[in-house]
């Protein structure tokens, strides 16, 4: 079966993507796998300037899952676009900018700048930051501010698709889709971590500096595919599926119940070439399953 | 630490996957010692874990010591998320050996295994520690950390010229010293007691200001507060010291941005993945995970 996805113009040799901030800056894992085998490339969230994150610890193991409170630390757009740009196989792989500010002027000029880098095949557009202005909400949990923070970036973007990264903790995430939608979102990508903490009883401490973290890993799978499965019904755009996915069998769950590719996020943790052994496994069980065309099965859930 | 190697060490990386086959997993120290009756805790036994080196994993000739690869059973389930970071003891003869401790789900786990069993790993990983063959070298190991010091004082073109100095809370059997080169002394030194941690800070002391004076170099691994306190030591005699951090790791690879540590000359954080875990100890700030 031929694997490759189109989708808003963005070509993919077939559906598997990895998920920012677990894959690096993609440099990471070349010597992993061949990053060209890959449906895509999205790298670690960048903002305008370089962002020191958060104290330690910063990441916990909880059962299935992790949580982290990473607070996005990056080198910059700058230092991405000179020093990490250049060594990938951006002619051969899309690679996707992760962006990340916290008012919708950044948002803007960030925006503006990755779409003008000729390896830049597309942008995902991180809302999970809280708005100053907007009293300390977060865009992602304010349909009005998830609609503005998209037009001013899908303005900027030139031609290149806008991908919109949905977070889950809200509560109908239909509704922000719907927003996102019409700020002009060309793909919609869901889920981002489930706000989460862990504590340890012996020392009577949080286990994370920062108290609340992000949960993600196998134990939001669930989550991720119901959020997939209820959008994908609500919002007449391609949808981009993560959260949890470990498996080849985890890819086909969420193409099922409607998402068009995916992305590949803690699993890569559990192994550096996981993304790429998924990617190969993919065609062997599509086979076993019978499966002859992504239209056919995409969205294809008997429910 | 300039800028641009910090940036080899991401990029230019030899390490690779591979599943490996367990060949004997042996418990060290007395068999007959009832680990739920040592003063230290609830279990403190140690192991020795030999591995098949599959085809395409770096041989003798292919590590540092104080590189360390992440380890991941096959049969774990989903529960046990990541891959646990562990010091290559010794890479010799197509054997992999680690020597680890159980002191959570994970190496508890490990003890487990079974020969015929298969684990993932990766690497080598990370920048080992400094090799001077002519420099008077002593080497600060604090319980596990005695780890990277066996593939280092083995690896050594001249062993004669170090000298171990090891700091440990169980039994001294726990511990395969009979690995280390016959012609290095070993000191080992026994803290089961406020007082004797006490003794064993100022005979720290007493080494470290000896080698400073001698223009000698100290390499330390160990637990965070050995660290700490080795650290200290090394910056008021002025002494050329290198620290093998242990924080925690997700992926190993550079790529979660969870094991950092804040340095004296970076403006961000750096990785001790792969820009560790070994540093000079007056580069890094040994902050708030204990
Ligand atoms: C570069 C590097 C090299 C290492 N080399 C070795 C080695 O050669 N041999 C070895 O035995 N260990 C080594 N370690 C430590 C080892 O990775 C941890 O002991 C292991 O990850 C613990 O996993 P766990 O699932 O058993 O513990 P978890 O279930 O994750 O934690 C259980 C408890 O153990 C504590 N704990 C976790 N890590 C450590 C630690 N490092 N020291 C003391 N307590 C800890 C936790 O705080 C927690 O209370 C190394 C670590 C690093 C970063
Ligand atoms: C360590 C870590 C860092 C992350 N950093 C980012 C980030 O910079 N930008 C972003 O949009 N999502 C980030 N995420 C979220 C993931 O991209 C993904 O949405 C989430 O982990 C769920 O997928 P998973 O269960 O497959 O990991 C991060 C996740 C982890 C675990
Ligand atoms: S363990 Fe992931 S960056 Fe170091």
């Amino acid at each position: 079966m031929n694997l490759a996805v189109e989708m808003a113009g963005l070509r993919l040799k077939n559906p598997v993507l990895t998920a920012s901030g677990t894959f690096g800056y993609g440099v990471e894992f070349a010597a992993y796998g061949d990053l060209t085998a890959l449906g895509g490339i999205v790298v670690k969230g960048l903002s305008w300037e370089p962002r020191k994150g958060n104290p330690m610890p910063r990441v916990a193991e909880t059962p299935c899952g992790m949580l982290n409170a990473i607070g996005l630390q990056n080198i910059g757009v700058h230092r991405f676009v000179e020093e990490k740009l250049p060594l990938l196989p951006w002619a051969e792989v899309p690679v996707i900018a992760n962006l990340y500010a916290c008012d919708v002027t950044d948002f803007a000029r960030l925006g503006e700048y990755l779409a003008e880098q000729e390896g830049v095949a597309a942008l995902e557009v991180n809302i999970s930051c809280p708005n100053v202005q907007a009293g300390g909400i977060l865009f992602g949990q304010d349909p009005e501010q998830a609609a503005r923070v998209t037009r001013a970036v899908k303005d900027r973007a030139g031609t290149k698709p806008v991908i919109v990264k949905l977070s889950p903790n809200v509560t109908d995430i239909t509704t922000v889709a719907k927003a996102a939608a019409d700020g002009g979102a060309d793909i919609l990508a869901l889920i981002n971590t489930l706000s989460g903490m862990a504590v340890d009883v012996r020392s009577r401490r949080p286990r994370l500096a920062n108290v609340i973290g992000g949960l993600s890993g196998p134990a939001i799978k669930p989550v991720g595919l119901r959020c997939v499965y209820q959008v994908s019904r609500a919002v007449d755009l391609p949808i981009i599926g993560l959260g949890g996915i470990a498996s080849a069998e985890d890819v086909l769950e969420y193409i099922l119940v409607g998402a068009w590719a995916v992305q590949i996020g803690t699993a890569n943790f559990l192994r550096p070439d996981m993304a790429f052994r998924i990617a190969a496994d993919l065609p062997g069980l599509l086979d076993e399953l019978g499966v002859t065309s992504w239209g056919e099965f995409r969205g294809a859930l008997r429910a | 630490m300039p800028d641009n190697t910090l940036m080899a060490a991401d990029a230019a990386s030899s390490s690779v996957c591979r599943e490996f086959t367990v060949l004997e997993l042996r418990r060290t120290g007395p068999e007959s010692g009832s680990p739920a009756h040592s003063p230290v805790g609830p279990d403190q036994s140690h192991w020795l874990l030999d591995l098949d080196l599959p085809a395409g994993f770096p041989g003798d000739a292919g590590w540092t010591p104080g590189q360390f690869v992440m380890l991941r059973p096959v049969s774990w389930s989903l529960e046990l998320l990541w891959a646990r970071p562990f010091s290559i003891c010794m890479l010799e003869n197509g054997i992999l050996r680690l020597f680890f401790q159980v002191v959570g789900r994970g190496t508890r786990a490990m003890s487990a295994l079974r020969p015929g069993d298969r684990v993932v790993a990766w690497g080598p990983l990370g920048q080992g520690f400094a090799l001077e063959p002519e420099t008077p070298t002593l080497l600060l190991a604090g319980g596990i950390g005695l780890a990277p010091f066996i593939g280092y004082a083995r690896r050594h073109p001249q062993p004669e010229t170090l000298r171990l100095f090891f700091g440990h809370r169980p039994e001294v059997a726990e511990y395969p010293l009979d690995l280390l080169p016959q012609e290095m002394p070993i000191e080992a030194s026994r803290q089961t007691c406020a007082e004797e941690l006490a003794c064993f800070v100022d005979d720290l002391e007493r080494r470290i200001k000896e080698y400073a004076a001698r223009q000698g170099l100290i390499l330390a691994c160990g637990p965070h507060p050995f660290l700490r306190a080795v650290q200290g030591l090394a910056m008021k005699h002025r002494a050329r010291t290198q620290l093998s951090l242990e924080n925690r790791m997700a992926c190993g690879v550079g790529a979660c941005l969870g094991c950092v540590t804040e340095t004296t000359n970076q403006t961000l954080p750096v990785k001790v993945c792969t820009q560790g875990p070994v540093f000079w100890a007056e580069d890094v700030h040994l902050g708030g995970e204990a």
